[in-house]
């Protein structure tokens, strides 16, 4: 699963005492056959057995829904592997939820989508690693991966789903984002993410093997701005910006904990996918807490929630309601602190160093993957 | 007059249903009316609730028209502009299929 934090707001603010989320991130499990350098997932990914079981999701999805979420995403991993999956997507129609299903689509049959459909799945992302089936095998480390995709997208739309194609660039696929718009266009899709990675996690691990130049990252852009005039009424494009080389940081989450939550496979909840990575940071748990004493009162939300917590930099800006000071997970990975300005800021001190870093990635010409996988020999499955 | 008939976008016998994927609920969190479809939020303002609540796959554009004007007692030239440049919109935007 590629999640990524969104640049454009879902919805307009809302005047009460505390933010109400929109969305809600479930992981179901960190299972997933595919192996993308880029997932992002956690490095260490939580194995089957903490994994929370159908009753607690179950639950979790009602306090979701009463706590004002609107959309639910299921994700993972590869959602698919929860055998209790249409029991959820049962569940969560039942209690209101739009249902979102983000999928890689490989090991899932015909009938197993069928069964999702009558569930009552509103609208299903299917992930392509690459617009051939050459790239899709190579980055997600799975022979025929390309293939068995088409044959999902096709049976969701004969299905009469909605269809969004996910796809996330880096530089071994980049110069594809024309095949990927084709590609979305000839399965039916009526929407594409194009995300560029982001660099948490695995991808921080891959950075070397991922980083595009500042040359691609600008034709790409342009590529994109063509097409979303040329595509208008046919294919909506939302893009994620790679923000390396940008002058201002991503609006990440849209602010941390203000519109958004993630509850990961073992049922952690965390403002962001990769919040993890900033160290003691206290995530409360929906097996001890519900969700909406979690959103109100875990220390971890409460941490960088508004903008009081801001350095000076920010906090004197006019732009901190706008972007929120960027991102404290890349503030923690550049600048070692989370409560920093983000370096991709050209304000930040820092900025230099990360332009410099990227440059340095983008040239060093790295080839080779560090596969996402479970961290010790056996694979879990 | 049929000024409004020669310039509506869609046929007034056609019957309009949100195509799937998309959804109108009210959001007690927020005491509102939303109209959801993937990734995204849209808030309707409360004309547009109106109209969304009759687009149930069953009455036709004119039922729903006839039946705003019940509701309401406006004037029948307004509503059905109205309805048509708000429907059309939504057509084009892949949220609602008339069938006729
Ligand atoms: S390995 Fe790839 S397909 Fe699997 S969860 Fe990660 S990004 Fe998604
Ligand atoms: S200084 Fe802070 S608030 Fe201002 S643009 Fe940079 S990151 Fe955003």
């Amino acid at each position: 699963m590629n999640v990524v934090p969104r640049s454009e707001p879902i919805a307009a603010p809302v005047a009460v005492p505390l933010p109400v989320p929109y969305g809600m991130l479930a992981e179901l499990t960190h299972r997933c056959p595919l192996m993308c350098p880029y997932c992002s997932n956690p490095v260490e990914l939580d194995r089957r057995n903490a994994e929370l079981d159908t009753e607690s999701w179950l639950r979790v999805f009602g306090e979701a829904a009463r706590l004002g979420v609107l959309q639910v995403h299921l994700s993972g991993g590869e959602p698919t592997a929860r055998r209790d999956l249409e029991e959820m997507i049962r569940h969560c129609v039942k209690v209101g939820l739009y249902t979102n299903l983000i999928t890689a689509g490989v090991g899932v049959t015909p009938e197993r989508l069928q069964a999702i459909s009558e569930a009552g799945v509103d609208h299903i992302q299917l992930s392509f690693q690459g617009a051939t089936a050459e790239v899709t095998d190579h980055v997600s480390n799975f022979r025929g991966a390309h293939e068995r995709k088409l044959a999902v997208a096709r049976e969701v739309r004969r299905l009469g789903i909605p269809l969004t194609i996910n796809s996330v660039v880096h530089r071994a696929n980049i110069h594809q984002i024309p095949d990927f718009l084709e590609l979305a266009l000839s399965l039916g899709a009526k929407r594409i993410e194009i995300a560029h990675a982001q660099y948490y996690g695995w991808a921080l691990r891959n950075r070397g093997a991922l980083m595009p130049t500042r040359e691609q990252v600008f034709e790409a852009l342009d590529v994109v701005e063509e097409a979303r005039e040329r595509l208008k009424g046919v294919l909506t494009i939302d893009a994620v910006v790679p923000d390396y080389y940008a002058k201002y940081p991503k609006a990440c989450m849209n602010g941390w904990g203000r519109q958004s939550l993630n509850v990961t496979p073992s049922g952690k909840v965390l403002p962001c996918h990769a919040a993890e990575t900033i160290p003691n940071l206290d995530f409360w748990n929906v097996r001890e807490h519900s969700l909406a004493e979690i959103w109100q009162a875990s220390p971890a939300f409460n941490a960088f929630r508004g903008t009081d917590w801001m350095p000076e930099l920010c906090r004197s800006c006019e732009r901190k309601e706008k972007d929120w000071g960027g991102c404290r997970c890349q503030a923690m990975a550049i600048a070692g602190d989370a409560a920093a300005t983000d370096p991709a800021c050209h304000k930040s001190p820092l900025h230099g160093h990360l332009l410099a870093l990227a440059e340095a990635d983008a040239a060093a010409g790295v080839t080779d993957y560090d596969y996402r996988r479970f961290t010790t020999p056996d694979r879990a499955q | 007059m049929t000024t409004e008939a020669a310039s509506a976008r869609l046929p007034a016998a056609g019957v309009p249903r949100l195509a799937r994927g998309v959804r109108l609920r009210h959001d007690e969190a927020r005491g509102q009316w939303v109209l959801l479809a993937p990734e995204r939020v849209l808030q309707p303002d409360p004309v547009a609730v109106e109209i969304l609540k009759r687009v149930d796959g069953e009455r036709s554009i004119d039922a729903i028209i006839d039946d705003l004007i019940l509701a309401f007692s406006v004037e029948r030239g307004r509503v059905a502009a109205d309805v048509d440049a708000f429907l059309a919109g939504l057509v084009e935007k892949g949220m609602v299929e008339v069938a006729s």
